[in-house]
């Protein structure tokens, strides 16, 4: 399976939650799948999605769902000390692994070579940790979501793009409606 | 009231309860302040844009957020600044440690300092310069106006204003 699979497959339990959706294809392609006013669309700056989901779980009680990358988590690794010491049992971390830059053209990442992002998160001191194959994620996601217990799940899978039309909606309206969301 | 609890207190009567930190000699005080303040929630990160993306989900979850930073940093986060804070309109008040200026006594920190008034101009990013302690007397309004028109505001914080570095 590859990313866009998986975000289908999962879309049914992410509408109903608090969604920040890393730049690039991801979210295009969530925004394509099944737009939600409880997305919130990166549309730059790589590497942040876990740390504004965290902001968001640290500030509200809803559930948090953070969908990253590999090559994302890679490029703001301080992020997963963070996460460990600063606990939200609202939050999920959930890296789609295809140890590929997927937006750039599937160059590798060290996450597709020697570096295991599963054991890092573990260094780091997360507790909840799943790895899993991309079969497994809705089951993965819903498990975490019912825990009540940030978990960091590890999903990994094949790289892969499929056509998306870029994302076009305004970034205020986007973080606006996305705000409406949180407090309704 | 010394200059730390007084910054903490503007910073909570502005409803700020949400700040995340890097660690810098000059602020070390109002860090410590803030640590103990049972009305903010204290995050340190790792790193500044880190930090800014902790403080635009901590205000989009309702939650007023501060950063306080180095001007070191500044390279770092113009990134963040543009397509993240400013793009998507977010107010983030930056309280920044200016090194570099007069009575710096580490000579790389001049390097960074040179450039930070022209990046932040460039930025088009509101600027305000505390050089001597009555100039904190405005922090309240710097933060209202910040909460007012959704920017970053950068709040440079020099030696001189702390009182130098002692017997460095």
């Amino acid at each position: 399976m590859i990313r866009s699979e998986i975000l289908r497959e999962i879309a049914p339990i992410l509408r109903d939650q608090l969604v920040i959706c890393n730049i690039g294809l991801p979210s295009q392609e969530l925004h394509m799948i099944d737009d939600q006013p409880t997305n919130f669309y990166m549309l730059g700056t790589m590497g942040l999605a876990s740390s504004i989901g965290l902001g968001v779980a640290l500030a509200q009680p809803k559930t948090v769902i953070s969908i990253d990358g590999d090559g994302s988590v890679l490029t703001n690794l301080g992020t997963l000390p963070t996460i460990a010491n600063n606990v939200a049992d609202n939050f999920i971390l959930l890296i789609i692994d295809n140890g590929s830059y997927g937006s750039t053209g599937d160059q590798p990442t060290y996450a597709g070579k020697k570096t295991s992002l599963t054991a890092v998160a573990r260094a780091c001191g997360c507790e909840n940790v799943v790895e899993c194959r991309a079969e497994e994620t809705g089951k993965v996601l819903q498990d975490a979501i019912d825990s009540k217990k940030m978990t960091i799940i590890v999903c990994k899978c094949e790289s892969g793009n499929i056509k998306v039309p870029v994302i076009t909606k305004d970034p205020v309206v986007i973080r606006d409606r996305f705000m409406t969301a949180v407090q309704s | 009231m010394s200059i730390n609890t007084k910054i903490v207190n503007d910073l909570i009567a502005n409803k700020i309860s949400f700040v995340t930190t890097v660690p810098c000699k000059q602020l070390a005080g109002v860090i410590d302040e803030i640590d103990r303040s049972p009305d903010i929630f204290h995050i340190p990160s790792n790193k500044e844009d880190e930090g800014m993306g902790l403080c635009a989900g901590a205000w989009m979850g309702g939650k007023r957020p501060a950063i306080i930073m180095q001007n070191t940093a500044l390279g770092v986060t113009l990134n963040t600044l543009a397509t993240l804070i400013q793009y998507y309109r977010m107010p983030l008040p930056m309280l920044i440690s200016y090194r570099g200026e007069l009575r710096e006594p580490v000579a790389c920190q001049v390097e960074m300092a040179v450039h930070t008034k022209a990046l932040l101009a460039q930025l088009n990013i509101p600027t305000y310069h505390f050089h001597k302690e009555r100039d904190a007397d405005e922090l309240d309004a710097i933060l209202k106006y910040t909460f007012m028109c959704n920017k970053p505001v950068a709040i440079l914080t020099d030696a001189s204003f702390w009182g130098g570095y002692g017997d460095q």
